[in-house]
């Protein structure tokens, strides 16, 4: 969207897509999408439901080919991106350990060797407990509440991240001090350097921790930051329709 | 005690008896961890739709007097991709294509039988399996595969458990999901068929599926899930054989019920309370 920028922010970009066109069965999900996210940024994508915000971190991601366009990371391998994605119905009754689930996280790092070394297991300890979940290293995964089970998958993606976090939804489903409390850590990454960016269903959540928003809606209707956002069109249709969700 | 010595010690007397445990014992460890991964990906009816194929491919191989192990193994190798390719790509129709798959294969197995040889105790042997149809050269093969599947599945356990668990986290930190989904397949099929002739095509998917479903209702990480389903393949195989001889009963079948009691205890255990 700015095509004026200032030579410290070009310096600053960690990821940067070029008009992106995505394809998810066969429909085209995600169109023409161009934008640089910038290291340390707290980027929140919002949008509809089907208006190609997982597509496109997907496509971020390397799990899509895109059809046209080009994406790109600066300063990081694609394979060092950290991932906390929506859970899966397999997962729910998955026999695994936390430990186990976390120490994934690291194979990325692994290239042809493979077994954990002790530096992964040293790693995972460290993870968990700036997490608050150490004491649950040898529960059982699916034992675990809602919560913690996304504390966990968040501590996995902590072990794969060089210093950029995509995080699609991360609070759905959970009670509102869940919820709080895993803002609160996102926050906190956020100031120790961590690059995120986090698909929301909760647009107030997004402006308050967010220092910028892409709002999709197959393509993007608006990319920049927040204070930028909230005088918009797109962010008052959004902020008025909230109820009648999808139906535009 | 000293009459089940006397009893396993005429059990062993016998070389045909040794060859099936041999071969027997190699497909039940390598089914049965191979099962823990298909179980929870929900690929279980590929298990079961090979087997069928399988039968097909002992049946055509017969019929025009060609080595059944090798003509089976490439074409049940060649299903397994096609079956996994149908269930990845198309959900909902996945498990419908398999199902036409499958007695489609059995149906193109019972035809050239009848037409040929007719329908006779070895296509009962096909069907439910005899332990009189391991020759040595089948030995051989046996354990090569087993050996194959065993080193491969330790070098790759860890990516192997990162594909199962989660395989979009898996292709975001640069693997490749779906080699690793092809891989056990293609492992499948090779077991499938080596087993199948003593198990039956009907019978050898329970290899695959109860050991894993059975250590799942008691333990709770993929590691103690792995090893036990492991353990208690093999030890199930042991107890059917023996049940087997004892009664005089076709060994496959044995052997699924063995499964099946070691199932029913597990699951009460998991009743109780029982969690390790």
């Amino acid at each position: 969207m700015t095509n004026e920028k200032s030579v410290s922010e070009t310096s600053r970009v960690i990821l940067s897509s070029r008009n992106v066109s995505l394809s998810y069965n066969g429909k085209v999900a995600v169109e023409d999408v161009s934008i640089d996210v910038l290291r340390g940024d707290y980027l929140c994508v919002v949008g509809e439901n089907g208006s190609g915000k997982t597509t496109l971190i997907r496509g971020l991601l390397g799990l899509l080919k895109p059809d046209v366009g080009s994406i790109e990371f600066r300063g990081l391998k694609r394979t060092e991106v950290g991932y906390l994605p929506q859970q899966t119905v397999v997962q729910r009754d998955f026999p695994a350990s936390v430990r186990e689930v976390v120490l994934t996280g690291r194979l990325n790092r692994h290239g042809f060797f493979p077994f954990y070394t002790r530096r992964d297991h040293a790693r995972v300890d460290e993870v968990l407990e700036r997490l608050g979940i150490a004491a649950q290293a040898r529960t059982a995964y699916r034992d675990l509440s809602g919560g913690q089970k996304q504390r966990v998958l968040l501590a996995r993606a902590l072990c794969a991240a060089g210093e950029l976090l995509m995080l699609d939804e991360p609070v759905t489903g959970l009670d509102p001090v869940m919820a709080s409390g895993m803002y609160e850590l996102f926050e906190k990454l956020n100031r120790d350097g961590m690059t995120l960016v986090m698909i929301s269903h909760d647009l107030k959540s997004a402006l308050r921790y967010g220092n910028r928003i892409l709002h999709m809606r197959r393509r993007a209707l608006f990319y920049g930051t927040t204070s930028e956002y909230v005088l918009t069109d797109v962010y008052r249709r959004m902020n008025g329709g909230d109820d009648n969700d999808g139906l535009d | 005690m000293t009459a089940l010595i006397e009893l396993l010690g005429e059990l062993f007397s016998y070389a045909f008896i040794v060859r099936a445990m041999v071969v027997g014992i190699l497909v039940a460890l390598c089914a049965a961890l191979l099962g823990v991964t298909l179980v929870l990906k929900r690929y279980s009816m590929i298990g079961d739709g090979l087997s069928h194929v399988g039968f097909g491919t002992l049946a055509v191989a017969v019929s025009l007097r060609l080595a059944p192990l090798e003509f089976s193994v490439p074409v049940v190798m060649l299903a397994a991709f096609l079956l996994l390719r149908i269930s990845e790509n198309s959900k909902i129709r996945g498990d419908a294509a398999i199902a036409l798959i499958s007695s489609s294969s059995l149906a193109i197995g019972v035809m050239v039988i009848s037409m040929t040889t007719g329908m006779n105790t070895d296509v009962c042997n096909y069907m439910f399996g005899s332990i009189l149809a391991m020759s040595k050269s089948d030995v051989t093969l046996s354990i090569v595969v087993a050996v194959f599947v065993l080193v491969l599945y330790i070098l790759f356990y860890n990516r192997i458990f990162v594909v199962t668990f989660d395989a979009d986290f898996a292709g975001a930190t640069g693997m490749k999901p779906g080699r690793y989904n092809m891989l056990i397949a293609l492992l499948t099929a090779m077991v499938i068929v080596v087993g199948m002739r003593m198990m039956g095509a009907m019978l050898i998917s329970s290899l695959i599926i109860f050991p894993a479903l059975t250590s799942m209702r008691v333990f709770s990480s993929f590691r103690s899930v792995v090893i036990c389903s492991a353990i208690l393949s093999v030890v199930c195989f042991f107890i059917g054989m023996v049940l087997s001889f004892c009664l005089s009963t076709p060994a496959g079948a044995s052997i699924v019920i063995v499964n099946l009691a070691a199932f029913c205890l597990f699951l009460t255990a998991e009743k109780l309370g029982v969690r390790v």
